[in-house]
C-alpha cells in the first residue's frame, strides 16, 4: 500500500494561490422556513444538527440513521428523488468521509441535504430500496472512494476497470496515477515483461514559468510583454463578485431605438 | 526509310500499360481505403463529418465499415481511456493486414489534456501509428489531407507486407516482436 500523505495542505503551497479567487464559505442560515421547520421537527432526535445553506435544509445525523431519516423524507416530507449521493475525503482532516445524499421535493420545490459522517473502513447501508437512483450513485462511490455499502443489490465498481488498484477520488490518490494505474494498459495487453520494450509513459509536465513574460503559457498578472518581473509583478486586483449570484450585465435595459 | 522514335517505356498508343507489382497493388489499396467505424471522444464528431455528405469521403474511396475484419484503416478518434485499451487493441488484433492506423487529435497522440490516471498517454503506447493527426479537434480538411498522405505513404510501402514490419522489435529483446 502507498504510505497515507495529508494532502490538505496541498492548495495552500502552490505558488499561484493569489491568482485565483478562493470562494468564502457558504452563509449558513437558521432554519426559520415553516415548510423546513417542519421536516426538522419531523425528523425529531435523528436530527444532529439542522441549518440552511443557500435555501437548502441541511441535515447532519448519524449515518447508522441513514434509511431511517431518508424513508422518513420520503415518505412523510415528500422528498420523492434522491439526485445525487456521494462522499467527500476528510480523511487527512478528520479521519473521515463525509456522505451526503442531495434529495428534492418537486411539490415544494424544495432541497435537503442529508450528511452523515463514517471512519475509513465503516460501511453504510444501502437506500436502494428506497431510491433505485442511488444504485449507480453508491457503485460510484464504492469505485471512487472504496466505501462499502451493505445489502446493495449489485456493488460492483462502475467507472474504472474491474481489476483496478485504488479508489481515484481519495485525496491520497494521485492525479496522474500510481504505478498500477500508470502501467496498466502495458500490463493488461502485452504483459508486465513489456513494460521495459515500450518505456514510462511521457506525460506533459505543464511546465509554467512564473517570471516567463514572452510565452503566453504563464500564470500570473498581466504586464507588458517581455518585462523583468523577476523582483514581483504589479498587482492588479481582479474583480471578484462579493454575493453568489450576481447580475454582471450591470448595462441599462434595452431601450427602442427613438426613430421607431 | 521511315524513322520511328520508339519510347519502350509509353504505351505507344496500344493498350498496355507498363508498371510493377508494387505500384498496381498499392495503387488498389491506396484507393479504397476502409476505415473502422470507430469513435472514441469528440474528435469522432469530426470523423463523422468527414465521412458524411458535406466533406464526403466516400469521393475518396473511404467508405467507413462496421467490422474490424472488412476494415483496413483503424482511425483513433478521440481519448482512450485506460480501461478501454484492450478493446482497442483487440479491434485492431481483429483487423487483416494489410493495415494502417491514424491517431486523430491531441488526445490519441499524446494523452493531451487529460493528464489524468485513467487515460493512455497516447495510443502508440499500445498500436504502432502511420499518421499522427495533431489538433483538438482535428477538422475533418485535416482527416482527408491526413488520408491523403497516408495514401502517398502507402504507395510508397512495398507490396510485400513482410517489408513493412512497422515497428520491428527483435533487435530489443530477442523476442517475437507483438507491438506490429
Ligand atoms: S483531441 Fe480534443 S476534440 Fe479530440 S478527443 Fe481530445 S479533447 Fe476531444
Amino acid at each position: 500500500m502507498r504510505k497515507y500523505v495529508p494532502k490538505d495542505n496541498v492548495q495552500g503551497k502552490s505558488y499561484y494561490t493569489d491568482r485565483f479567487w478562493v470562494a468564502p464559505r457558504v452563509p449558513r442560515e437558521e432554519v426559520r422556513d415553516t415548510h423546513f421547520t417542519g421536516v426538522v421537527a419531523t425528523l425529531g432526535v435523528l436530527v444532529k444538527e439542522a441549518h440552511v445553506e443557500l435555501g437548502q435544509l441541511i441535515v447532519h445525523i448519524e449515518a447508522r440513521d441513514n434509511v431511517a431519516v431518508i424513508k422518513v423524507l420520503k415518505e412523510t416530507c415528500g422528498y420523492t428523488q434522491c439526485s445525487e449521493q456521494s462522499a467527500v475525503d476528510y480523511l487527512a482532516k478528520d479521519g473521515e468521509f463525509e456522505l451526503f445524499y442531495q434529495l428534492l421535493n418537486v411539490n415544494e420545490a424544495k432541497r435537503v441535504r442529508v450528511l452523515c459522517r463514517i471512519k475509513k473502513g465503516e460501511a453504510i447501508e444501502s437506500i436502494v430500496p428506497l431510491f433505485n437512483s442511488a444504485n449507480f450513485a453508491e457503485r460510484e462511490m464504492f469505485d471512487m472512494f472504496g466505501i462499502k455499502v451493505n445489502n446493495h443489490p449489485f456493488l460492483k465498481r462502475i467507472l474504472m476497470p474491474d481489476d483496478w488498484e485504488g479508489h481515484p477520488l481519495l485525496k491520497t490518490y494521485p492525479l496522474q496515477g500510481d504505478e498500477f494505474a500508470s502501467w496498466y494498459e502495458v500490463d493488461k495487453i502485452f504483459g508486465k515483461e513489456y513494460r521495459d520494450i515500450i518505456g514510462p509513459e511521457n506525460r506533459d509536465p505543464a511546465k509554467v514559468d512564473r517570471h516567463d513574460t514572452k510565452r503566453f503559457a504563464r500564470i500570473g498578472y498581466e504586464v507588458p510583454f517581455g518585462v523583468d518581473n523577476t523582483a514581483g509583478e504589479t498587482q492588479k486586483e481582479i474583480e471578484y463578485s462579493e454575493t453568489l449570484l450576481v447580475n454582471y450585465n450591470k448595462k441599462e435595459s434595452k431601450t427602442l431605438d427613438k426613430r421607431r | 526509310m521511315a524513322q520511328h522514335q520508339v519510347n519502350y517505356a509509353s504505351s505507344a498508343g496500344l493498350p498496355i500499360a507498363l508498371t510493377s507489382v508494387d505500384k498496381l497493388v498499392n495503387w488498389g489499396r491506396s484507393n479504397s481505403l476502409w476505415p473502422l467505424t470507430y469513435g472514441l471522444a469528440c474528435c469522432a464528431i469530426e470523423m463523422m463529418a468527414s465521412g458524411a455528405s458535406r466533406y464526403d469521403f466516400d469521393r475518396m474511396g473511404t467508405i467507413f465499415r462496421a467490422s474490424p475484419r472488412q476494415a483496413d484503416v483503424m482511425i483513433l478518434a478521440g481519448t482512450l481511456s485506460k480501461k478501454h485499451s484492450e478493446f482497442a487493441r483487440r479491434l485492431y488484433d481483429q483487423m487483416t493486414e494489410p493495415k494502417w492506423v491514424i491517431s486523430m487529435g491531441s488526445c490519441a497522440n499524446t494523452g493531451g489534456m487529460f493528464n489524468t490516471y485513467a487515460t493512455v498517454q497516447g495510443v502508440d503506447r499500445i498500436i504502432p501509428v502511420d499518421i499522427y493527426l495533431p489538433g483538438c479537434a482535428p477538422r475533418p480538411e485535416t482527416l482527408q489531407y491526413a488520408m491523403m498522405m497516408l495514401q502517398k505513404k502507402i504507395r510508397r510501402e512495398s507490396a510485400n507486407m513482410k517489408k513493412n514490419t512497422k515497428q520491428d522489435l527483435t533487435h530489443q529483446t530477442g523476442k517475437r516482436a507483438r507491438l506490429i
